[in-house]
């Protein structure tokens, strides 16, 4: 089999370094020049590769004389803007007073296998050849990139500012070392350039950033002819906390407490994936027992975060009924929670190392219990989601996402598997107990409406069977083990949260803090979908297939 | 549809079948809230909800005040997709710096007399954001506010008791 490894080993030859301060080893990080960026990106995707992510970091504070980083290892020269082809070999010294200047980082996967691939650009000339061509997710990556870090993605063919808004500063690049956090940003004039349609009959509608529900903000902004819709234009951005720059004053203990607080709704999967990756970076091997613990907290997340999603989508095509009845049963389950692990949402119950509540025997039983009781109560509710014949009428065939749209916009997570997509990493990259308790995945080919809702009932049904599982195969011992970050290592881990695929990577500095924390929620790739998926729909039913996507404002605006 | 009202009568009204501490939180906190609505808004207290920058925690918990089972509705209070209609504002934060300009726009197309209500321990300082250049720290900081509501997220029951204080001042 051709693995992305032999790829990169096969097209690079001895130009390549691979990066042993990477962990965990089963996710190689290999260092190449800036001129070969696009070249692995174009190899990566002729072999059918993903793009999981793309980000920067500052490293102009690491001094340059790593044991993996010799001088003399093959970076780029800074050439004139967009000259890649001129860089040389002479690794890092052309970056004047820069360290090592910014990293620039892209993620590929493919089935089971991850690989990170790396190039530097100096602090005088931050530019790096641009991949959009190659795939469509580097698109907001590029554009956050250059917003956030300033590191310029030539090539890239629209760089509009995201997450950043028209009022900030310029020159304001808050991921940079350089940029003090603390201080407020003055607001400077400016204007965000929509996309436009022109004609006769034509009309635009703006929508938010504060909508009709109890939602989170986002702009979305309609192009329109009578109640069709010819382009939807999302602005996100407007959540947006400086979480990423948060985690750089924090310590590695509180780190999970922010990841924790990414996106509320799946608070367990984020600091969940933290967590594996900063284990992953020390070495640090949980007990087996957190390890079970955490999956029966993750299953549980997932069950009250789909409830809530059904009820969500049957309401929006009016069918209030469902929402009270899913929501019910949502509200029991919270309830729970708060009983056996001490929070509604099990908020800050997994911790680098471990996790911090055990379950008694007694809460093993009552959850088991109330497995039996949610299944009989769930099966009822299915039964009539699935015979109402005025519900499939809204929901199939509504917001279609074609497989073939799925796979070339890297979706993931249920919207990936409504779309024909088998991508689960809690099969393609398991942690126990998930390599004993094997999830089975439904996917569907129908990418409608109706196909991300069946998902997620089909989910719901293996969830119980894994909490069953998890409770009756248990293992005793500890809930945590000792844990301490190294300095100048970087470490990633993959988790299927609700929404699918979240990715973590950390990386410590010099003195073995917090340098960077890459967080990538499922929205990030997903939203684009959803502008995708909209189109040949009317205005009316934008409301429903949003609800159907339910992607996450606050974990894509970080 | 006999499947449909078969489980509308086996749920029966779950609003009542709750564990009786629970009730009691409730109903204590829903009495005063209905006869202060009764009073003062002529029984209905309608509320605009705005996130101003949050993670969507604190969200989770205000739809949960109106499912079935804590059924805000119950005591007059609904939530308008307006600020137009709006009595009170439910503001949950950090007040993130892309939102300021639109928060305060809607506090200003509230009607006066308002309330408002900040849900969150992020609403009241900024919560584990702090203050940032993208994170202005609590709502207090751009909106004058009536009751703060702590928690990370706060229980419903503690959500529905915020807002009865507000409404009783």
């Amino acid at each position: 089999m051709i693995t992305l490894n032999n790829i990169i080993t096969s097209t690079l030859g001895t130009a390549v370094i691979q990066d042993t301060n990477q962990y965990p080893s089963s996710v190689p990080l290999y260092q190449i020049s800036r001129e070969r960026f696009a070249e692995i990106a174009k190899a990566m995707k002729t072999a059918g590769a993903r793009l999981v992510a793309e980000w920067a970091t500052d490293e102009t504070n690491h001094p340059v004389g790593h044991e993996n980083n010799p001088p003399s290892s093959p970076f780029f020269k800074g050439g004139k803007e967009g000259d890649f082809s001129k860089g040389g070999m002479e690794g890092f010294a052309e970056g004047k007073g820069g360290g090592r200047g910014f990293g620039i980082y892209a993620c590929y996967a493919k089935d089971s296998e991850y690989l990170i691939v790396k190039t530097y650009t100096p602090l005088d000339d931050p530019t790096f050849p641009s991949i959009t061509k190659k795939f469509i997710s580097a698109y907001r990556f590029e554009r956050q990139m250059r917003s956030l870090m300033g590191v310029v993605p030539v090539g890239h063919p629209d760089l509009r500012p995201w997450i950043k808004h028209e009022d900030w500063p310029e020159d304001a690049y808050p991921l940079r070392k350089s940029f003090d956090a603390s201080k407020p940003l003055p607001r400077v004039a400016g204007e965000y350039q929509f996309i436009k349609a022109e004609g006769e009959g034509v009309y635009e509608i703006p929508v938010g950033p504060v909508h009709a529900g109890i939602i989170e903000p986002g702009h979305f902004r309609f192009q329109a002819v009578g109640e069709d819709i010819i382009n939807l234009e999302e602005k996100l951005g407007y959540v947006h906390k400086g979480i990423e720059k948060r985690f750089e004053a924090l310590s590695w203990q509180e780190g999970a407490r922010l990841a924790g607080r990414v996106s509320g709704d799946t608070t367990v999967a984020h600091s969940l994936a933290y967590c594996r990756a900063v284990e992953s970076m020390t070495g640090c091997n949980p007990p087996e027992r957190a390890l079970w613990l955490r999956a029966l907290m993750l299953e549980r997340e997932r069950i009250a975060n789909h409830l809530g999603d059904l009820g969500g989508i049957c309401n929006d095509v009016a069918f209030a009924f469902l929402l009270y009845q899913f929501s019910i049963l949502k509200e029991k389950l919270l309830r729970t929670n708060l009983k056996i692990f001490g929070h509604r949402f099990m908020m800050d119950s997994i911790i680098p190392g471990g996790v911090t509540v055990d379950i008694s025997s007694d809460a093993k039983n009552e959850i088991l219990s109330e497995m039996d009781w949610f299944t009989n109560e769930f099966e009822r509710l299915a039964t009539i989601y699935d015979e109402n014949p005025s519900l499939e009428d809204r929901v199939r065939d509504a917001g279609i996402l074609t497989p073939e749209k799925a796979k070339e916009l890297g979706v993931v997570g249920f919207v990936a598997r409504a779309s024909g997509q088998n991508l689960d990493c809690r099969i393609q990259n398991p942690f126990s107990p998930y390599n004993i308790i094997v999830p089975k995945t439904t996917v569907l080919q129908s990418g409608d409406v109706h196909a991300r809702a069946w998902v997620r009932i089909e989910e719901i049904r293996e969830s119980i069977r894994i909490i069953r599982a998890i409770l009756y195969g248990l293992p005793k011992g500890e809930i945590a083990g000792k844990f301490t970050p190294p300095p100048d290592k970087s470490g990633f881990a993959v988790i299927e949260g609700w929404r699918g695929e979240i990715v973590y990577w950390t990386q410590s500095g010099p003195k073995g803090e917090i340098n960077r924390c890459m967080v990538r929620d499922p929205s990030s790739v997903n939203w684009i979908a959803l502008e995708q998926a909209i189109h040949g729909n009317i205005v009316p039913d934008f409301p429903l297939c949003n609800k159907s996507f339910n992607q996450s404002y606050s974990g894509n605006d970080l | 549809m006999l499947k449909i009202l078969h489980q509308i009568f086996r749920t029966g009204v779950v609003t009542e079948s709750l564990s009786p501490l629970t009730e009691a939180e409730i109903e204590e906190v829903g009495a005063g809230l209905e006869d202060a609505i009764r009073k003062r808004f002529h029984r209905s207290l309608t509320i605009r909800e705005v996130d101003a920058g949050s993670c969507n925690g604190c969200e989770l918990e205000i739809h949960a005040i109106n499912n079935p089972i804590y059924n805000c509705e119950r005591f007059g209070i609904h939530f308008t997709a307006s600020p137009r209609f709006a009595d009170m504002l439910l503001v949950t934060g950090p007040v993130s710096r892309n939102m300021e300009i639109a928060l305060r726009r809607t506090y200003n197309a509230t009607p006066s007399p308002k309330l408002v209500v900040a849900v969150g321990n992020c609403g009241y300082n900024g919560g584990i954001f702090g203050e940032s250049y993208a994170s202005l720290g609590g709502v207090g900081k751009i909106i004058p506010v009536d009751v703060y509501v702590h928690g990370c997220p706060p229980k419903p029951a503690d959500i529905l008791s915020g807002i009865l204080r507000a409404v009783k001042i």
